[in-house]
């Protein structure tokens, strides 16, 4: 009889033994690798994530990858007015009103347009963050200094306000990226002082005072880590903003002027003039801002579902 | 089961007319704890007992000095080793907290970071409170995981909290307010989000840590059985104020309070039968008039009588002596015959 409970002991410790064993090896499975886990699962993030990186290989090797010299000026003896000639051989997509390949001018258009829009999305977010953690961390009149200030550059039209602050800065590329930039500030200053906010009030954060923590510990080791998500997403997703409003401000004429230099929204503006002739040079440039816009969004809406608890399977 | 009787001169904590209050603008102040007092003495274990909404959180709240200073008004005195807590300036209280006092939550799941390691959270309170190095704190850690019986530490140190189970999760809670040997423990209904086996063995742990190292514990619970199995001495709350003080076995062989007596009889119990009828109390907490009207339990108490109003009686329904040990809020007690027959309780409370 206990012969018997013994073995049956053994045989109990040993299922137990197996299932306590966890398959993983050492170490913990931050939230960080997980929601990475399952962006890569996700057929969504995959597209976006190949769109924004086939884009970002272009706009780095546009040297070895465009066909010509985007400056370069060809088959102009085919170039009369209320004619521009279509794609021939050598020029796949064809030739712009001054006889410049069009696929060479997207190639090294793509370095603008990405350059302007990822410096200044990081300028905004930067800025932004710096300001949400200053209301969402110390609070009280700080938090509503700030965000009063917010409010005021938030209650301004975006486009107007890029418009008047490259006007005001003069017409280059740094000032475009500056106005692109203060207009992301106050998203990305609310949406960190907002999830700050919320996240101050959480468990946990109440756990570790109740431990004693200090309160410049909890909120840089705490609440700032749990807070960046949104941010991180928005983020994403700002970057196909400050594309599309990079090229609508160089569209107004408010960008780059060396009117020589390939961008997507300038080309889209000389297109215009000649829309009814050959409307590819519109469609092309066009068809780039949307992609690209496309994948940084697909992109940021996965994260979001990656980094967000409430859509984890 | 620890004797009642050796208790040293000095409280580890004195309550005296607790009083919290949150203050809207534009609304009537609500009161959550009103006119509360109780001490704790070292090594002595306390419960603080009453359904939700009756204040017994927000004083567990104000006695750490956790709560928010706007909208909410804190009075009476809370001393802690001799020392007042109320109105005490917030580094005074941080140094205290974790390092002499401690308080574990309800939700572990919720009250641990999770974007952050169990050891980083562990050691952080260690690095916070003494003088250790990074490399000392992690063996400590280590060291106190293991105490806690968290199976495999340095293994888990590294770990995430939603990769440990329930019962883990509180265990490393346990652990961290555990870190500095505090003199007084505060656990807020620790095992409500546990189920029933993990439940146990928490408590178990939490009796063996209280008796290891002379820690008071003051335990918030609903759950009579964890008063029963844990508490030396229970006060029952209601409405924001002790309205029965007893020892454990008083409690439970002869509530006094018909609230107590009706607490009593809505907890299943296993030998009362097949089919055997849980007696609820009516109403909901929220049938309640203020105690400046009379007795805050009037409304739902089958015991009531006119003069539980202060209208009919013309003064307030106070705490008052109770035989040795015991104190009573309640014009109408449950009445036991003479003989001591623990059983006929729950029959007088019905």
């Amino acid at each position: 009889m206990t012969a018997m409970g013994d073995v049956r002991r053994r045989r109990i410790d040993e299922l137990a033994a197996r299932a306590g064993a966890v398959p993983e090896g050492e170490g913990g499975v931050s939230l960080t690798r997980s929601a990475f886990r399952r962006l890569r699962r996700n057929p969504v993030a995959i597209i976006g994530a190949v769109i924004v990186v086939v884009f970002l290989v272009v706009a780095a090797f546009a040297p070895l990858l465009a066909p010509r010299d985007p400056l370069a000026q060809s088959l102009l003896s085919q170039i009369r007015p209320g004619f521009i000639p279509g794609a021939q051989e050598g020029f796949p997509l064809g030739v712009d009103n001054l006889g410049r390949d069009l696929l060479s001018r997207l190639i090294w258009g793509s370095r603008q347009s990405l350059m302007i829009g990822v410096i200044s999305t990081v300028l905004g977010v930067a800025v932004g963050m710096a300001l949400g953690v200053l209301a969402g961390g110390l609070g009280g009149w700080v938090d509503t200094v700030v965000m009063r200030f917010v409010d005021i550059v938030l209650s301004i039209p975006s486009l107007l306000m890029a418009i008047s602050i490259s006007v005001l800065l003069g017409q280059n590329q740094y000032a475009l990226m500056i106005a692109i930039a203060v207009t992301q500030v106050p998203i990305f200053a609310r949406l960190l002082r907002g999830s700050m906010l919320a996240q101050r009030n959480s468990d946990y954060a109440l756990a570790a005072t109740a431990l004693g923590v200090k309160k410049g510990r909890i909120v840089f080791g705490h609440v700032l880590p749990n807070s960046l998500s949104p941010v991180i997403v928005q983020g994403t997703l700002s970057l196909a903003t400050a594309i599309i409003e990079a090229a609508a401000l160089s569209f107004l004429g408010l960008g780059d002027p060396d009117l020589a230099r390939p961008e997507w929204g300038a080309m889209l503006a000389n297109a215009q003039a000649f829309l009814s002739v050959r409307p590819e040079l519109a469609v092309y440039p066009a068809l780039c801002i949307i992609v690209v816009a496309l994948g940084f969004t697909l992109l940021g809406e996965s994260l979001r579902e990656a980094l967000d608890p409430k859509f984890r399977r | 089961m620890q004797p009642l009787s050796a208790m040293p001169a000095e409280p580890v904590l004195e309550v005296e007319e607790l009083a919290v209050r949150f203050t809207r603008r534009g609304e009537q102040p609500t009161r959550a704890v009103d006119g509360v007092s109780f001490t704790v003495a070292p090594g002595e274990t306390v419960g603080l007992v009453g359904e939700s909404g009756c204040g017994k959180s927000v004083t567990s709240l104000a006695v750490m000095g956790l709560l928010p200073r706007r909208g909410v008004e804190v009075s009476g005195s809370v001393r802690f080793q001799g020392q007042e807590l109320v109105g005490a300036p917030d580094a005074t209280l941080r140094r205290l907290r974790g390092a002499d006092m401690a308080m574990v939550f309800q939700d572990p799941l919720s009250s641990l970071n999770p974007t952050v390691p169990i050891g980083t959270q562990v050691t952080e309170v260690l690095l916070e409170h003494r003088d250790l190095s990074r490399k000392e704190a992690t063996d400590e850690a280590t060291g106190l995981l293991d105490k806690v019986g968290i199976p495999d530490p340095r293994r888990r140190l590294k770990e995430y909290p939603h990769q440990l189970s329930g019962g883990m999760r509180q265990r490393a809670l346990i652990a961290m307010a555990l870190a500095c040997s505090p003199r007084l423990l505060i656990a807020d209904e620790p095992t409500t989000a546990l189920d029933v086996t993990i439940q146990a063995q928490i408590l178990e742990l939490l009796r063996e840590l209280v008796v290891d190292t002379g820690t008071a514990l003051v335990m918030i619970t609903h759950d009579l059985g964890v008063v029963a199995g844990l508490c030396d001495r229970v006060h029952v709350m209601y409405a924001g104020k002790i309205i029965e003080t007893a020892d454990r076995h008083d409690l439970f062989a002869r509530p006094r309070q018909p609230y107590t007596g009706g607490l009593l009889a809505s907890v299943p119990r296993l030998d009362g039968g097949r089919g055997a009828p849980l007696t609820p109390i009516r109403g909901s907490a929220r049938d309640t008039i203020p105690w400046a009207e009379g007795c805050a339990f009037a409304p739902r108490c089958d015991n009531a009588q006119d003069d539980c109003l202060t209208e009919v009686a013309g003064s307030t329904v106070s705490l008052e002596p109770d035989g040795p040990g015991r104190e009573l809020r309640c014009r109408h007690p449950i009445q036991y015959p003479p003989s001591p027959a623990g059983a006929t309780a729950l029959g007088a409370a019905r």
